[in-house]
């Protein structure tokens, strides 16, 4: 600073008008942090609009109950929104319990050692392969090999596949979050690790592990290339079998064996039509693809919040 | 050096001669209360050439100190000397992290079970040892859970025994009359002097032999750590003690037996009287005076 040093701030003079410098300084940078922040948020906000806008004539009922039509005015997403829940239901019920139990050996069980440090490195990883790669994996493995066919099982393994890591990577984030005094106090008691595992860790980063769920779940809703590569059909005009039955066993798991179409699939198909009337289907689709992504994030960050506020160590 | 001096006057002090050798629990001398008659006292614990390892360092070295049954032993030192990883090995907390070792043996009377010996289940010696830490550490569950956790584990099912119990506990920590209103209220809304008291309820609910506290009153404020201290002096009855502290006003309080360690070595270990007023080692009486540490 200047030549005398530290002596300069004594002088309270100064010292106030370096002070006061470091103040803009301040508010200069919560300034360019906030324009930033608000530009990415308008961006989605126009998005999000101009979608509602080009398909507002299409929102209602029949949208949500018709199938794909070659007529604009008729068609809907029936199929769609059917195929994406259901791919969903199987990507989530696989992802999600392979994906703590992952987690949970890495965290709680595994020696750190050179073999641990790989499969950690390589699980992040995973994370970044381009999602078209997970679904040429999926059409060799669980089409061909597994002969599961373009059903909803391959899709929603593929996915399953595509959030692993994700799955993984959050778990062990929420995991980690557990004191290490907790885990001290219940093995004090002389609780085994599998105790402290299922009464203490696990209870304690559910909020965590729900968020990585919902969070993969919501990049998964809305991944097009591997189920285009799987083959998912872009024209489909009945519903899987119904999951439940009238005689017993009263479930059937049927449906995962049958063809399916997808949202993003449905969306992609009507933007790729010449016809003019196409587009406004595919903006309302798209909209309502939106706001599925966005529900699930709010309802992520809301879970956290939940259990932030029952938790607080 | 001096500390093999010292172990071996520990030893000599502590042991009654007539009572070593065979499997007979061996007993200990103390002047209690202020009459100082001398009394003699079962060993709950022999901790006999104890050193520790963490990878390569060499934390506690060739301890030896008996611990007398149903009394209070404190182990006082400068910070890192080696008490907090000495009273780990008694409920093998080390076992938890990797790299760790110990050599010697800490034997537990009456059925000379040595507590660090290769073939005993570390889990096994937690459930007969409990441990109270140095910031209290309550479950974030209900007060009812945080004390019944241990019983669970014990295998306790019956609602009606567990509610006993839990209250046998809170009464003996001096924690119930605070907490009977509101047992099924989350542990966390509890005040640090209350969740220290319920950590400790929660540690006498599964009537261990030996009770570790390694600092409890460090994170709390006076009045709540006269209430610990008090709290202590009464457990007496029912539990071998064993307290860290760095607080000499408190273990010249709480305790009968006093160690004093540095650097992972025994320095002196006698009668908490004697070692308060008339220490036997120049390193001790400088350390009790203030002189460092």
């Amino acid at each position: 600073m200047s030549a005398s040093g530290a002596a300069a701030y004594l002088n309270s003079e100064q010292l106030r008008r370096g002070l006061s410098r470091r103040k803009v300084l301040d508010k200069v940078f919560v300034l360019v942090g906030l324009i930033v922040m608000l530009a990415c948020l308008a961006v989605l906000a126009i998005l999000f609009i101009d979608l509602v806008r080009d398909g507002a004539s299409r929102f209602g009922w029949d949208f949500f109950t018709n199938f794909a039509s070659r007529r604009a005015e008729r068609a809907g997403i029936l199929a769609a929104w059917v195929g994406t829940s259901l791919i969903m239901l199987v990507t989530a019920t696989c992802a999600v319990p392979v994906g703590v139990a992952a987690a949970i050996y890495l965290e709680e069980y595994a020696p750190k050692n050179w073999f641990t440090a790989v499969i950690e490195i390589n699980v992040t990883n995973l994370a970044g392969v381009p999602s078209i790669v997970y679904g040429l994996l999926a059409l060799g493995l669980f089409v061909y090999q597994f002969d599961l066919g373009q059903s909803i099982a391959a899709a929603g393994l593929t996915l399953a596949l595509l959030i692993l890591p994700i799955v993984i990577v959050a778990t062990r984030e929420a995991i980690r979050s557990v004191p290490k005094a907790i885990r001290e106090a219940a093995y004090g008691l002389g609780a085994t690790r599998w105790e402290v595992t299922k009464d203490h860790v696990l209870p304690y980063s559910t909020g965590g592990i729900l968020t990585g769920m919902i969070l993969g779940l919501s990049r998964a809703i809305g991944e097009t290339a591997p189920i285009i590569t799987i083959g998912a059909l872009s024209f489909i005009a009945f519903l899987p079998q119904s999951p439940v039955q009238s005689e017993f066993p009263f479930v059937s798991f049927a449906w995962l064996k049958d063809p399916f179409t997808a949202m993003p699939i449905q969306m992609f198909n009507w933007v790729s039509r010449p016809d003019q009337a196409f587009q406004a289907n595919a903006a309302a689709a798209g909209a309502i693809l939106l706001g599925m992504t966005l529900i699930m994030n709010a309802l992520a960050i809301w879970i956290r919040y939940r259990f932030r506020k029952k938790i607080n160590w | 050096m001096e500390s093999a001096v010292a172990n071996e006057d520990a030893a000599r002090n502590a042991h009654n001669p007539a009572s070593q050798g065979g499997s007979a629990t061996p007993r200990i001398s103390i002047a209690v209360d202020d009459t100082r008659r001398t009394r003699t006292l079962n060993v709950k614990a022999a901790v006999d050439n104890l050193s520790f390892y963490y990878g390569q360092h060499r934390a506690l070295k060739n301890l030896t100190i008996p611990i007398a049954e149903r009394q209070v032993t404190a182990l006082i030192g400068p910070s890192g000397c080696g008490k907090s990883t000495f009273l780990r090995c008694f409920n093998r907390m080390h076992d938890l992290q990797p790299d760790t070792r110990y050599e010697g043996s800490i034997t537990l009377h009456p059925d000379n079970l040595n507590l660090i010996g290769a073939g005993v289940d570390p889990i096994e010696v937690r459930m007969r040892i409990g441990m109270v830490f140095q910031k209290p550490n309550p479950f974030p569950k209900s007060v009812f859970e945080n004390v019944a956790y241990g019983l669970r584990l014990r295998g306790l099912r019956s609602r009606a025994a567990l509610a006993e119990e839990v209250e046998k506990a809170l009464r003996g920590s001096a924690l119930w009359d605070e907490v009977k209103d509101r047992l099924q209220d989350s542990a966390l809304a509890l005040s640090g002097g209350q969740m220290q008291r319920l950590c400790i309820a929660r540690a006498l609910a599964t009537t261990p032999e030996i009770l570790l506290f390694d600092e409890p009153t460090s994170a709390l404020d006076p009045i709540a750590t006269a209430k610990i201290e008090e709290l202590i002096s009464t457990l007496r009855d029912q539990v071998t003690v064993l307290i860290v502290t760095h607080n000499m006003q408190q273990a010249a309080r709480v305790s009968d037996y006093t160690a004093f360690m540095y650097l992972g070595e025994l320095i002196e270990f006698d009668e908490a009287a004697k070692i308060f007023t008339n220490p036997a080692k120049k390193a001790t009486e400088d350390y009790i005076t203030g002189r460092y540490g």
